[in-house]
């Protein structure tokens, strides 16, 4: 069974979520892995794809993938799929990478299962795990032909180095006249200090609880101390305590940091869904109803204003 | 300038969601509502139409009853209503899904084809990318504004890395995020003239499908099994009596993560 791990790049890098799913195809100890990395100037990429698992690199260069646009990244892969003969093609979560994976679905007639939290292989086959209904029950998916296409959930595997090196493979790719008539034309870089969440080992995550926008300096300290990100529930967002960019949930971000701090959130469902993958679960809220408790590791029922500031002295202490 | 809104009914927030044992598919029995991401959609074709003119149609692919829901998209000003209706493409997959609808879509013609952020069933956020790439035409995904000038569009896309601003000619296909509007609620007046709007429904015969490339037989992915999410354990909760600081501290470091 041969498996091929788009990887993601941005400036050049190769992305954390990219770099965990090839680790986990590689831990998956089926057949031959490799990665596929396309864009422009992405072939110091390769060497990073070799140490976490993959034995062969498809690069393809084009001016035409300059720009973080799905459509012609499904003509490279075409090719590349055609190239390798790969039977399981993988993408971790992103914005771009769902829309690759879906075109790459339609173009190939493949079957697609997106949200997979697990990959394992069964009987020489292989099968996906897929929360569904609000993560109430675990589905387990299949696909009835090849290649079989999969999307895996943001920050599920992390990255592991085997310290192996890649054969670096070029490919070139013709493009489809609709694919190209989308342009970049501009680029908006959201002001931001310290990890992003989907990257962040830690995050703080503030809601309607901390009372008004500024309290998310709380959450900000809180997490400076950790080394972490600040995350915020969609009500705060509409309300505009805090940017878009940072929402997690059903209409933002799914995250799953080791660490995840829930200061204020009642933990309403669509939430949850953006969170609940997180390694431990730390929540603070002053009703001790709130559905947060329900899944938190530790829930800490009390006074954020008292305890949060408390926290952040306390650990900055210990550094 | 012609808009078609793809849409879709889904179980209302108020159902409790389950699966069919014997099919492993969405129990769709119970009240069905219109996805609430697609009302964003709906809301800006409306938008658009007000600016410059034209039709509004909305489309979907599902069981005859989901009439009801496209109804909803009508009151608020839509046009006219398109369901892709026919027991032969129950349980579609995206491959699949995405063929009968670009087959509706091939046959309207539009301009613009407008999706919503993400269906709250199945939780899918893709179906655009495949339509597009079935209608051969550009796509903008994750769009927080929109506008269009003459026969491009414009599109803000929001990514995890900010904001790509991206142009393509018409006709596209644009999936709107959930943050770029606020949806008008249907006037009295508008679910009344509802009623009398052109509600067409089509079969798979009408659009030239193969009722073997939809459904179960047209689908290129399984359900294998489903089983209850394993319980949490070790969970611990406490009152705060001052000490609830050193005490997250202790937990924190006895999990070693500080």
């Amino acid at each position: 069974m041969s498996t091929l791990v788009f990887l993601e790049t941005h400036d050049g890098e190769p992305t954390k979520g990219g770099l965990g799913l090839l680790s986990k195809a590689a831990a998956l100890g089926a057949g031959d892995v490799s990665a596929v990395v396309l864009g422009t100037g992405v072939r110091d990429a390769a060497a990073q794809a070799g140490a976490h698992g993959a034995s062969r690199v498809y690069v393809v260069e084009d001016d035409a993938l300059a720009a973080p646009l799905p459509q012609p990244r499904v003509d490279a892969l075409e090719a590349v799929v055609a190239e390798s003969g790969a039977e399981n093609v993988l993408f971790a979560a992103s914005v771009l990478a769902a829309d690759v994976a879906s075109g790459l679905a339609a173009r190939l007639e493949a079957g697609l299962n997106w949200d997979l939290t697990d990959l394992r292989v069964d009987g020489g086959e292989l099968v996906g795990t897929r929360p569904a209904l609000g993560d109430t029950v675990l589905v387990d998916v299949g696909w009835t032909s090849t290649p079989r296409i999969g999307l895996v959930r943001s920050g599920t595997f992390d990255p592991v180095e085997t310290g192996g090196t890649a054969e670096v493979q070029e490919v070139s790719a013709t493009f489809r006249e609709f694919s190209t008539q989308a342009r970049l034309v501009d680029h908006l870089q959201e002001e931001s200090s310290g990890p992003s969440i989907e990257e962040a080992d830690v995050i703080v995550a503030g809601g309607r609880g901390l009372g008004g926008p500024e309290g998310f300096s709380m959450c900000e300290e809180l997490a400076s101390a950790l080394g972490g990100a600040v995350a915020a529930t969609r009500a705060v967002v509409d309300a505009g305590w805090y940017p878009y960019s940072a929402q997690v949930g059903q209409t933002g971000k799914t995250v799953s940091p080791k660490l995840y701090i829930a200061l204020g959130i009642s933990g309403a469902i669509q939430h949850k869904v953006g969170m609940q993958g997180s390694g431990t679960i730390v929540a603070i809220n002053k009703d001790p109803n709130a559905p947060i408790f329900d899944f938190a590791d530790l829930g800490v029922v009390g006074d954020l204003a008292q305890i949060a500031p408390k926290l952040t002295e306390l650990l900055r202490a210990r550094q | 300038m012609k808009i078609a809104v793809c849409v879709k009914q889904v179980p209302d927030a108020t159902v409790h969601k389950r699966l069919d044992p014997a099919t492993n598919r969405l129990d769709r029995s119970g009240e069905g509502a219109l996805n609430a991401t697609d009302v964003n959609a709906v809301e800006e074709a409306l938008r658009l139409k007000e600016a410059s003119g034209g039709e509004v149609v909305v489309l979907s692919l599902g069981p005859e009853k989901a009439m009801d829901s496209l109804r909803k998209a009508l009151a608020m000003g839509a046009d006219r209503a398109v369901l892709v209706s026919d027991d032969a493409a129950a349980g579609s997959d995206l491959v699949a899904t995405s063929r009968a609808l670009a087959m509706a879509l091939e046959r309207e013609e539009a301009d613009l084809v407008l999706f919503g952020q993400q269906s709250s069933d199945g939780d899918g956020a893709v179906l655009w990318a495949a339509v597009s790439d079935r209608l051969r035409r550009p796509m903008v995904s994750q769009v927080a504004e929109l506008t269009v000038d003459g026969d491009a569009v414009k599109g803000k896309r929001q990514t995890e890395f900010g904001y790509d601003v991206i142009a393509a000619p018409l006709p596209a296909v644009v999936a709107v995020s959930d943050a770029i509007n606020e949806p008008r609620y249907p006037s009295l007046k508008g679910i009344m003239g509802a009623k009398s709007k052109p509600q067409e429904v089509v079969s798979l015969a009408d659009l030239g499908v193969d009722p073997g490339d939809v459904g179960e037989s047209g689908s290129r992915t399984t359900v294998r099994a489903v089983a209850p999410p394993p319980a949490k354990s070790g969970q611990v909760k406490i009152e705060d009596d001052g000490s609830g600081a050193e005490k997250i501290v202790d937990y924190l470091a006895e999990k070693r993560l500080i």
